[in-house]
């Protein structure tokens, strides 16, 4: 499945490597990442693909909410769908 | 393909701007319950309504965590119950109470559909309905009502009309102690729609399939706030600006209601393009109109702004959605929207000017607390003007009024949560009666003979 991972919050040293490796360990594929400012914020979005996971797309979501915390982000797992839709006619 | 500038908006609209799907409603035919008596057949639509709707709630929910959008209602709606009642409608009440405890049993907040179609004439089986609506809206916690007393095509059933303001007026006073909360429950309707997924007036028409899921977007919010951006734009562009809104925010409640139809066994119906508010803050349709230029909504020019951001609302939720019905457009809910209460509140918006509004936008007067000791023949001539504005205009109309017992103007109704509060509104105190009472037909307008 196609999916998108936000991580907000203030900006600091390994976030990407924290995201990263959590994604990596659940067999998640990173197929694209970019960064912004949004505000005096720092986003970051991915692209993945959560196919291969073995873990199931709620789950997969709540584990991730739940390691943004502890980093101070937060972090959003999203089906791609819902921005294909609001935003390509 | 999106940018990841879109993906931050989409994000915004939904944490900052309280972007939502308002409802998932299901609808469920009732048809095939009717049995031999009241009893077998309440069993039968319990039975039916839990089994149908039993995946509703969770699926909802699973849906809501894979978008990452809130889903904030999931709600039912039915074959008008007089209809499966008509056999036996002193009993309708048992079907009722059936169909509450499939609510709770649910876990949805509101089911509607305890409804009846007079537009045209009242029925013996109708009238019986009818007179069974107060005691049941103060019995149950979940059942919505509602009542069809006019429609452009026929006219409007004037004896209906009449009923209908002193069953408002008994709802009241048998949910006293709630100040009145059954009239939040109970809509009277002219040109009512058969795919409307918002309460208190869904119901699941007889023309629609067997199980349909309708699903109402909002998101007065994010028009708002597109609206800040460009505080000195024309309303050419700010209309514009609307209307491309309205597209993203209907293409989310198109994504989840063909996926929730698809889940759930059902057949996707259509997306109701609406700006329904809340009492929260940043959630309110009024203040759309203010950052529009208004000082305070229910001044003058408050008609034409909202001519504007109902008719934006539609066209960019048109192009959004392969299927568009139910009420679609901005409502003017008085107690569910924190603009509304602070401007009545202020003595700012009369009732007048909310008649004028409802003939631009896609509701009526809704949640609008009256003083209790309005008379039944005063809340009659409230919905006859109401129903005439939609039968002329061609457009659905709604008198949901809360005659609040033992309350006069200046004192405040408050039923929590989504239904928010309002102040109790003053109406006009001459006498309609002789006009109610005459009863009968209002004929169709010439311009309803399209044949």
């Amino acid at each position: 499945m196609r999916a998108v991972v936000t991580v907000t919050g203030s900006d600091r040293r390994g976030i990407i490597a924290r995201v990263s490796g959590f994604l990596f360990e659940r067999n998640v594929n990173i197929e694209d990442i970019s960064q912004t400012i949004l505000g005096d914020q720092f986003a970051m979005i991915m692209m993945v693909d959560t196919s291969e996971s073995q873990v199931e797309f709620a789950q997969l979501a709540k584990e991730l909410s739940e390691m943004g915390e502890k980093i101070g982000m937060t972090v959003r797992l999203q089906h791609a769908d819902i921005f294909d839709a609001m935003h390509n006619v | 393909m999106f940018s990841k500038f879109d993906v931050i908006e989409t994000i915004e609209m939904i944490e900052k701007e309280h972007l939502d799907i308002r409802t998932v409603t299901m609808g469920v035919s009732l048809l095939s319950c009717v049995r031999a008596t009241a009893k077998e057949t309440a069993k039968a639509v319990y039975d039916l309504v839990c089994r149908k709707a039993e995946r509703l709630v969770p699926t909802a929910d699973a849906l809501s965590g894979e978008y990452g959008i809130p889903i904030v209602n999931k709600r039912v709606s039915v074959t008008p119950v007089s209809l499966i009642t008509a056999a036996f409608p002193q009993q309708s009440a048992l079907v009722g109470a059936a169909l509450d405890k499939a609510a709770a049993e649910l876990g949805i907040d509101f089911l509607g559909g305890y409804s009846a179609l007079v537009h045209k004439g009242t029925a013996d089986y109708e009238e019986a309905f009818l007179a069974t609506i107060p005691e049941v809206l103060a019995s149950t916690k979940r059942l919505c009502s509602s009542v069809n007393v006019g429609s452009s095509k026929s006219g409007i059933n004037m004896d209906a009309v009449r009923a209908m303001g002193e069953i408002v007026l008994k709802t009241a006073q048998l949910t006293k102690e709630k100040d009145g909360l059954g009239c939040a429950k109970l809509v009277v309707f002219c040109n009512a729609v058969e795919d409307n997924p918002f309460m208190a007036g869904a119901f699941h028409g007889v023309g629609e399939a067997d199980t349909v899921i309708n699903v109402g977007v909002s998101g007065p919010g994010v028009v708002q706030h597109a609206l800040k951006f460009i505080p000195d734009a024309d309303l050419t562009d700010a209309a514009e600006l609307i209307k491309r809104t309205a597209f993203k925010i209907t293409r989310a409640g198109q994504l989840v209601a063909k996926e929730a139809a698809k889940r759930l066994g059902a057949r996707f119906g259509i997306v109701d393009l609406s700006l329904a508010p809340t009492p929260a803050r940043g959630d309110s349709v009024a203040h759309i109109l203010e950052e529009l230029g208004l000082e305070v909504v229910g001044c003058h020019g408050t008609t034409a702004a909202l001519a504007m951001l109902n008719d934006a609302v539609k066209k960019g939720g048109v192009m959004a959605s392969s299927r568009v019905g139910g009420l679609s457009g901005a409502f003017i809910p008085v107690s569910e929207d924190i603009g509304m209460i602070e401007s009545a509140t202020a003595g700012k918006i009369s009732i007048d000017k909310l008649e004028a509004m409802t003939c631009v936008c896609s509701v009526g007067l809704d949640m609008i607390a009256i003083p209790g000791d309005t008379p039944a023949s005063t809340i009659s001539a409230i919905i006859a003007d109401e129903a005439a504005i939609g039968m002329v205009n061609n457009k659905t109309t709604a008198v949901r009024v809360i005659p609040a017992p033992g309350k006069q103007v200046g004192d405040e109704v408050s039923f929590g949560g989504l239904l928010g509060r309002a102040p109790v509104m003053p109406v006009h105190t001459g006498d309609a009666g002789k006009f109610i009472r005459r009863g009968g037909l209002i004929p169709a307008p010439i311009h309803s003979f399209k044949n």
